[in-house]
């Protein structure tokens, strides 16, 4: 397991292929990037509509408590499924619209495992890392608003559905 | 030992800063307790009591506002977390 809290860009390519590399027994890698996005919050607790673009995003953390709460959500991830390794990666510091914010990577025999244990990870992620972002636009800086759906999404791997 | 005491994002820059070490009054004695005593200041600390979904870490783990707090213990408050 890896887990990197960083300002400096990644190479999705490059990751992916080594949480394989060297290794016969990876029969599936399941990946998500997470992009800064330039369009209007139209999901943001002001409502669609008369909203700036988004010029650039500044992503700030609680150093310490983020790179633990990313293992925590990694290690629950593993008592639900089997996989091998995992690759999770989130950036700080400003950031420019069409940057890569996260990666979260996953190897696995099969393909179902590694689709689950990605998408439980970033759904977690979203809702217990300590990541908060400001966005930056014409109209000055705002922090971005947290997501009813967010929580839900975390909430539906509880359910018993999954 | 008192108790080292950190804010976050958009509650951070409300309060104008970021950290802080309090000695801990006798009667606070919870992460609920400590968050009244804070607001109890006025003005823009007053924010910590009214504000919605606040959240709060003890010594780097998520826990609720009934949650105890001991000398030497690192409190964090915050917004709702908002990466990926």
């Amino acid at each position: 397991m890896s887990v990197s809290v960083q300002e400096a860009d990644f190479d999705a390519g490059a990751e992916i292929a080594a949480l394989s590399a060297g290794r016969e027994d990876v029969g599936a890698v399941a990946s998500f990037v997470g992009l800064v996005r330039a369009d209007k919050a139209a999901d943001s607790a002001v409502g669609a509509g008369g909203e700036a673009a988004v010029a650039a995003m500044t992503l700030e953390h609680y150093p310490g408590m983020t790179e633990t709460a990313l293992e925590d959500i990694v290690k629950e991830a593993r008592q639900r499924w089997e996989f091998f390794d995992v690759r999770v990666i989130h950036r700080v510091g400003r950031l420019l619209p069409g940057d890569r914010i996260v990666l979260v990577a996953v190897a696995s025999a099969h393909r179902g495992e590694a689709f689950a244990a990605c998408e439980f990870i970033m759904d977690y992620l979203k809702t217990r890392a300590p990541f908060w972002k400001k966005e930056e636009t014409p109209e000055g800086g705002r922090w971005v608003d947290a997501r009813e759906s967010d929580d839900h999404a975390a909430r539906r791997w509880n359910s018993g559905a999954d | 030992m008192g108790v080292k005491i950190l804010f976050f994002a958009g509650l951070r820059e409300a309060l104008g800063t970021g950290a802080e070490s309090l000695a801990l009054p006798a009667d606070v004695v919870t992460v609920g307790a400590l968050r009244e005593h804070l607001a109890a200041r006025g003005e823009a600390w007053s924010a910590l009591a009214t504000m919605k979904n606040l959240r709060v870490a003890v010594n780097q783990q998520m826990v609720g506002l009934d949650a105890p707090v001991k000398a030497g213990d690192e409190v964090a408050f915050f917004p709702p977390v908002t990466g990926g």
